[in-house]
């Protein structure tokens, strides 16, 4: 009995907390502008699903849909990017002891702990040509992202037996084989756990395109979010349902996902 | 398709044969006895090549060290991008000196100490809970950790409108309650405050997340015995889950601080450091200078951010793992 009052308040208190600022979202996103002047948690009036939707998606010169666009290729190519990278290091890491394991040890651990300087990466940026760049960006994303993908990887290689390896090379197969046909196929799980997890991330990243790829027509999906506040007014109907629209791939992600962001996110409760 | 892919597939089965064949020997073992395969082993060159690093070394060396190591030198100049100054420790002394910067420095501390804090207690707590058997417990840990991963500008819009003194949600409610809400992000005593709470709200999900791995991992043994010793519920709790469930409590800690620290965005979005400078963070204060071009101040700012960061996050980290050592 006391165990049902509690599960009671729980999911009470949860609804008030978590639930009721996604469903303020859906309600304003609904409404027509005069009501969504001051949004407040009233029943839309009309409701004006449609004509938000395309209003949202038409705002600037359909910047939304180009923004998506920008979004998918910054994500895709740079999470394809910290995957193959990431795992190649974590491969021989793990495998080959040297005496550059403790560098490249601490140097995986800075890459987690230091925040990145702005300006000197624009400035290397600008040197090699990069800089307001999709490619820059995309290898950007792919720097600040490798350290944790590394570490993920390098705890799942270490579950692989080294036999497997061995019998490989046996066969005639060179590193690259080795690696590419052997190895890497086996790590479908946790590669899995590194694309989720990494495109949530990159895909909800403002700061560095913020800093490393400004101007309208680069857009990103988080930059979309300032189209519809001016200095004096806000069209919130529109705000809100451009938030909505944005918070459908994670949404996807964490409904088809959810075990393997669970295990990328708690990778470390437990060997501390 | 199914051609190429069987390949590989058919020697990793050959693979696990050779392991668990306890028969055969060893390949590398068989090798020494036979006398003409050592010599072969020496030109072989390892399966695992050094150049293997290489890529991941050229981005990673050149978009992040490389930066690094020059914001050493850049915070020490005026800097254009084209051209630089030397003016020694002019940028450190203007950005100790100045009050708005100053604020940010303190802010920094603040908002990453209270954020975490309050990620740690209630995300035991919440997790303490969750794995209890309540009914609901997957919807509740959904609901819970879904705000993770969603955009941080959207939740911070969100809040930013849920928070308005006025006609906000937030307001109005506690108005019903009789209660006169502050001006959350409008008073200067309130906003830095508020946006942590967000910050709080949409993180503490993770939090929670990574405390049930560790309380799901502490062995069933344990609470029999102590229900057997007739322990209560807060006695479990003291002496089973709190010690046991350190690894996590290490891990939200180290997470939540460097997250906070370095955290940009929700702030941006929410008050832009507003009222005034009263919640200026370092990052946001780096962005300000950078707009406002001042490279070599906002170049400075990093410097400063990169030292609390290792200052804090370095002897903590020695502190926390040592100690686990001991135990």
């Amino acid at each position: 009995m006391r165990r049902h009052l509690t599960g009671l308040a729980a999911i009470l208190v949860s609804g008030v907390v978590f639930v009721v600022p996604f469903a303020f979202i859906a309600v304003n996103a609904l409404k027509d502008r005069q009501q969504s002047a001051l949004p407040d948690f009233s029943w839309p009036a009309h409701f004006r699903l449609v004509d938000n939707f395309v209003e949202v998606v038409k705002a600037r010169d359909y910047m939304l849909i180009i923004a998506f666009i920008n979004s998918t290729i910054l994500t895709v190519a740079s999470v394809t990017g910290m995957v193959v990278l990431a795992a190649m290091v974590a491969f021989v890491l793990q495998r080959r002891a040297s005496r550059w394991n403790g560098v490249i040890n601490f140097l995986v651990l800075s890459g987690l702990i230091i925040p990145p300087a702005v300006v000197p990466t624009i400035w290397v940026l600008q040197r090699l040509g990069l800089f307001k760049t999709m490619p820059g960006l995309i290898l950007i994303e792919i720097a600040f992202g490798l350290s944790f993908s590394i570490l993920l990887f390098r705890a799942f290689i270490s579950t692989i037996p080294r036999e497997l390896d061995e019998a490989a090379v046996l066969d005639g197969a060179g590193p690259l084989r080795l690696f590419f046909r052997v190895v890497l196929p086996l790590l479908r799980p946790v590669a899995i756990t590194v694309v989720v997890v990494q495109s949530v991330a990159v895909f909800n990243d403002f700061t560095n395109p913020l800093y490393f790829l400004p101007g309208d027509q680069n857009a990103t999906v988080q930059l979309t979010l300032y189209n519809f506040s001016s200095q004096f007014t806000t069209q919130y109907n529109l705000l809100f349902m451009d938030v909505l629209l944005i918070t459908v791939p994670p949404l996807l992600m964490f409904m088809f996902f959810n075990r393997q962001i669970v295990a990328g996110m708690t990778s470390g409760a437990i060997k501390g | 398709m199914v051609p190429r892919t069987a390949g590989p597939r058919v020697r990793v089965e050959e693979a696990l044969a050779i392991m668990t064949t306890t028969t055969r020997p060893h390949p590398t073992e068989a090798g020494k006895h036979t006398g003409a395969e050592p010599r072969r082993r020496t030109t072989v060159k390892s399966p695992y090549p050094y150049w293997f690093y290489l890529p991941a070394a050229l981005v990673y060396g050149t978009l992040f060290l490389v930066p690094t190591f020059a914001s050493f030198y850049f915070s020490l100049t005026r800097w254009t991008l084209f051209d630089h100054e030397f003016i020694g420790l002019d940028n450190f002394r203007q950005f100790f000196d100045e009050p708005a910067l100053v604020k940010g420095f303190t802010n920094t501390i603040v908002y990453a100490v209270v954020t975490s804090g309050l990620k740690v207690v209630l995300g035991l707590l919440l997790a303490v809970l969750l794995t209890s058997r309540i009914p609901a417990r997957g919807y509740l840990r959904s609901v819970v950790f879904f705000p993770v991963l969603v955009s941080t500008i959207g939740v911070g819009i969100t809040f930013t409108v849920l928070m308005n003194p006025e006609h906000g949600l937030i307001n109005q409610s506690l108005g019903v309650l009789g209660v006169d809400g502050p001006g959350w992000l409008t008073d200067p005593k309130w906003a830095l405050l508020s946006v942590a709470l967000v910050d709080v709200w949409k993180g503490v999900g993770l939090a929670t997340l990574i405390y049930i791995a560790g309380i799901v991992s502490i062995p069933q043994e344990y609470f029999e015995a102590a229900s057997v010793d007739g322990a209560s519920a807060f006695g479990r709790f003291r002496h089973i889950v709190l010690p046991l469930a350190r690894p996590a409590t290490v891990t939200v800690i180290i997470l939540s601080l460097i997250g906070g620290l370095r955290s940009f965005d929700l702030i941006w979005a929410m008050t832009r450091g507003g009222p005034g400078f009263t919640s200026d963070v370092i990052a946001s204060v780096i962005y300000k200078q950078y707009q406002a071009g001042f490279y070599g101040l906002s170049t400075a700012g990093n410097v400063v951010l990169f030292l609390v960061v290792t200052a804090v996050i370095v002897p903590l980290f020695w502190f926390l793992n040592r100690k686990e050592v001991e135990q």
